[in-house]
């Protein structure tokens, strides 16, 4: 097809801005940090040493950073699993609960199920801040003292902390995945549904055989979207936990580290090291996350 | 660290801040670094004179960036402003408050447009050693040689002694330390009386007071793990400080081999877990320190280890009746190098002036009016805390924890603990002793384990070719 005359100029000129804004704030800053990643930048001075690779010979030596990402592999299993079985659970019995309907008030629901996606990431911090207090002020152990359970130290106990961030991570995407999940059941073909129940199948069994497999698409992005939250995590630990990643470093994660390292001991070069290795993770997993749930595309 | 600290939990935009890219032509040429031409030095200087030393230009604007925190800014605003403008009717002041002044000043610092004065204060302050590292501070020497005004003699014989030595880098002034912080044991005197409790003198009698107060339904001892287990650290150092003297305090600093192993630092901590194990409730693990002071002015907590800004950080939660009282750290053992009254005594809260300033000689006439005994006491009016400046708060009406403090200084005479300076210098072993601080003090490693763990890394910062080295000898 021909394009009609002017019409490159056309386009060029609206795509211009926003690319040049998206090479400006997005791709040049990238850039940037590999390059520092070379260097001893320390933040203030307007020539970077170039140090060669002495920043990642100590990236590998540095236990922190090993500490995060063993936080970050726990993440990786933990989110994506809970949230994708939550959301799903959900999802089903909104949209297909009652056959080809979903159960009644559900559409209420799925309002309710998206309140917590709504919120900004600090006003979740402040609000767990007071769900996971520490003392009887606290909400979770308010109720437990009702009921004569002594307070649980659910941010300042090592082993449980981190789960403590991750339920609130599950909490906060659980609605947004069940929206997600509510379109692409809503795509399912009535006739397959409708077929599938005169032949006698069971909402178990049509969740796993018919629902499953027609939404593998979506559910294959989700993933991949709960992978790369996964590798986050800065705003809710560094709100949330004690002593910024405590106790004892049990909730430390690589964009806290990173942000530590720079603006905290003033190692930039360092901190960019460390945030080329979490690009590298990231894009790592996404890649294989989406060749090994390469499945064939199912037509209808 | 400094007093103020409004540990402002939303500060998470920041990992964007590196700026732009360098590779770009044209309008991307613009980064992070700034270009490396950079505007030329110093700023302009007129004519020297005995009232105006550093040569200030009468009408150069005068841009000065105060850390808005538990001190408030009033004291600039209302005092020491007004004071230069005084001086310098042409001179136009642009002031900004702020309370995060990284996130605020760091790009700047790297393009080269900075202000002349900063209180670089708060959780979010400039690491000093880095900016001095890579020039980007005035040398203040000439400020502390200057004539002090309205006053005889320099500005640096107007001081309490230690208040220049406590600016330095490298053997040289680079910081104006401004206020004069006295740390201990903090309670309610009003409390203590009615309950007739006295203030331990031994760690005998401030395990059986600490009883007493847990019998009567109080929280006995607390402090804020989740954001200033270094108010905790302070203390263990104090503690050892006091078994072996100051020159414990001037070897952690040195990252001397086994200080923190060593006898005194090892008594210290066991006394303190011993403490914490006793009556330190879990749940302060998880608690800020705006929580903690909060229930200790609620009547539910009995001593708090602070330093001399709690009461005027306090001062809108503190009902009336509650008396601000400052206890010296308890006394280990009859064997210790310094009597009980020994007490940390520190300049603290930095002021500075960029090298790279437009008005940088500005700048240093601002840091001479707030060294006046006019500006300086100016500032304990607004802030109820005393300054470096010698005698400046005499006869005036001080609040009952600052009294407190004052009586606690005179008594310790000579006995002054030194404060620590490898909170400046060393920001990656201090995240560590924070973090084994709070391990220690609720039960998780023993003394030994804290002592060996903390020497380690000290050890590991003493090999890392990357950090710059810093030392003191007094």
């Amino acid at each position: 097809m021909r394009m009609p005359r002017g019409g490159a100029r056309f386009v060029i000129g609206f795509l211009a801005l926003p690319v040049l804004l998206y090479v400006v704030f997005v791709i040049a800053p990238y850039l940037q940090a590999f390059y520092l990643a070379f260097t001893d930048w320390r933040g203030v001075s307007s020539t970077p040493r170039f140090s060669g690779f002495d920043n990642f010979t100590r990236l590998l030596a540095d236990p922190t950073f090993w500490a995060a990402v063993g936080h970050h592999v726990v993440l990786l299993l933990a989110l994506p699993l809970t949230t994708l079985a939550i959301a799903l659970f959900f999802a089903f019995l909104l949209n297909m609960g009652a056959g080809t309907k979903g159960v009644r008030g559900s559409k209420f629901y799925q309002a309710v199920f998206f309140f917590p996606q709504v919120l900004a990431v600090a006003v979740i911090g402040v609000l767990f801040q007071a769900v996971y207090r520490p003392d009887q002020g606290g909400v979770l152990n308010g109720l437990l003292d009702l009921v004569g359970v002594a307070p649980i130290g659910w941010l300042t106990q090592p082993k449980l902390a981190l789960w403590s961030l991750i339920a609130v991570l599950v909490w906060q995407a659980v609605g947004f995945y069940v929206v997600l999940f509510a379109a692409g059941m809503a795509n399912i073909p009535k006739e397959v549904v409708e077929a599938a129940e005169i032949d006698g199948c069971g909402r178990a069994r049509m969740f796993f055989q018919i629902t499953l497999p027609l939404l593998w698409d979506t559910v294959q992005v989700a993933w991949v979207y709960l992978g790369i939250a996964a590798f986050d995590g800065f705003a809710l630990v560094a709100t949330l936990s004690v002593d910024r990643g405590g106790p004892d470093g049990s909730t430390t994660v690589l964009p806290l580290e990173i942000w530590r390292t720079a603006f905290t001991y003033s190692k930039f070069g360092y901190a960019s090291a460390m945030g080329v290795a979490l690009f590298v993770l990231s894009l790592t997993f996404a890649v294989l996350t989406l060749r090994v749930t390469r499945r064939e595309r199912i037509e209808y | 660290m400094s007093a103020a600290l409004p540990q402002n939990p939303s500060r998470r935009s920041v990992l964007k801040g590196l700026g732009m890219a360098a590779l770009a032509a044209g309008p991307l040429s613009a980064c992070a670094f700034g270009s490396s031409s950079e505007p030329s030095t110093g700023g302009a200087t007129g004519e020297k004179s005995a009232n105006n030393p550093f040569g200030v230009v009468a009408n150069a604007p005068l841009e000065v960036v105060i850390f808005k925190g538990g001190l408030g800014d009033a004291y600039a605003t209302d005092v020491h402003e007004p004071l230069y403008k005084k001086a310098y009717p042409q001179a136009e002041i642009k002031h900004v408050p702020t309370q995060q002044i990284a996130q605020t000043l760091q790009p700047r610092f790297a393009g080269g447009n900075v202000p002349d004065m900063i209180a670089n204060s708060g959780s979010d302050m400039m690491d000093n050693g880095a900016l001095q590292g890579e020039g980007q501070l005035l040398d203040l020497t000439a400020l502390y040689n200057a004539p002090a005004i309205g006053g005889t003699g320099t500005v640096r014989d107007s001081l309490l002694p230690g208040s220049m030595e406590a600016g330095f880098i490298g053997g040289k002034p680079y910081m104006m330390k401004y206020i004069y912080t006295v740390y201990g044991l903090w309670y309610d005197s009003a409390l203590f009386t009615k309950n007739s409790w006295a203030a331990p003198t031994t760690f005998e009698e401030f395990d059986a007071l600490l009883g007493k107060i847990k019998a009567a339904g109080l929280q006995p001892y607390a402090y804020a793990g989740k954001n200033a287990a270094y108010y905790q650290y302070w203390m263990i150092a104090v503690t050892a400080g006091k078994i072996g003297g100051n020159q414990v305090l001037i070897d952690m600093d040195n990252l001397k081999e086994g200080v923190w192993t060593s006898d005194p630092v090892r008594q210290a901590a066991e006394a303190w877990a011993s403490i914490g194990k006793k009556y330190l409730d879990p749940s302060f693990e998880g608690l800020t320190h705006t929580e903690v002071q909060t229930a200790q002015n609620q009547g539910k907590v009995g001593m708090y280890p602070s330093g001399s800004w709690l009461e005027n950080e306090q001062k809108e939660q503190t009902p009336a009746g509650f008396q601000y009282a400052l206890a010296p750290t308890p006394s280990v053992s009859s064997s210790d190098k310094l009597p009980y009254g020994a007490i940390r005594a520190a300049a603290g809260e930095s002021y500075i002036v960029p090298s790279k300033a437009k008005n940088s000689a500005g700048g240093l006439e601002y840091l001479r009016v707030m060294l006046s005994k006019e500006g300086a006491r100016g500032f304990t009016e607004k802030t109820g805390i005393i300054t470096v400046v010698k005698g400046s708060a005499d006869g005036l009406k001080l609040s009952p924890g600052t009294q407190s403090s004052n009586d606690a200084l005179k008594k310790a005479g000579d006995n002054i603990i030194t404060y620590n300076l490898f909170e400046d210098w060393y920001k990656e072993f201090e995240t560590e002793l924070r973090s084994k601080t709070n391990a220690l003090m609720f039960g998780r490693i023993n003394a030994e384990q804290f002592c060996k763990d903390i020497q380690a890394k000290a050890d590991a910062v003493k090999a890392d070719s990357s950090i710059t080295k810093q030392s003191r000898t007094s």
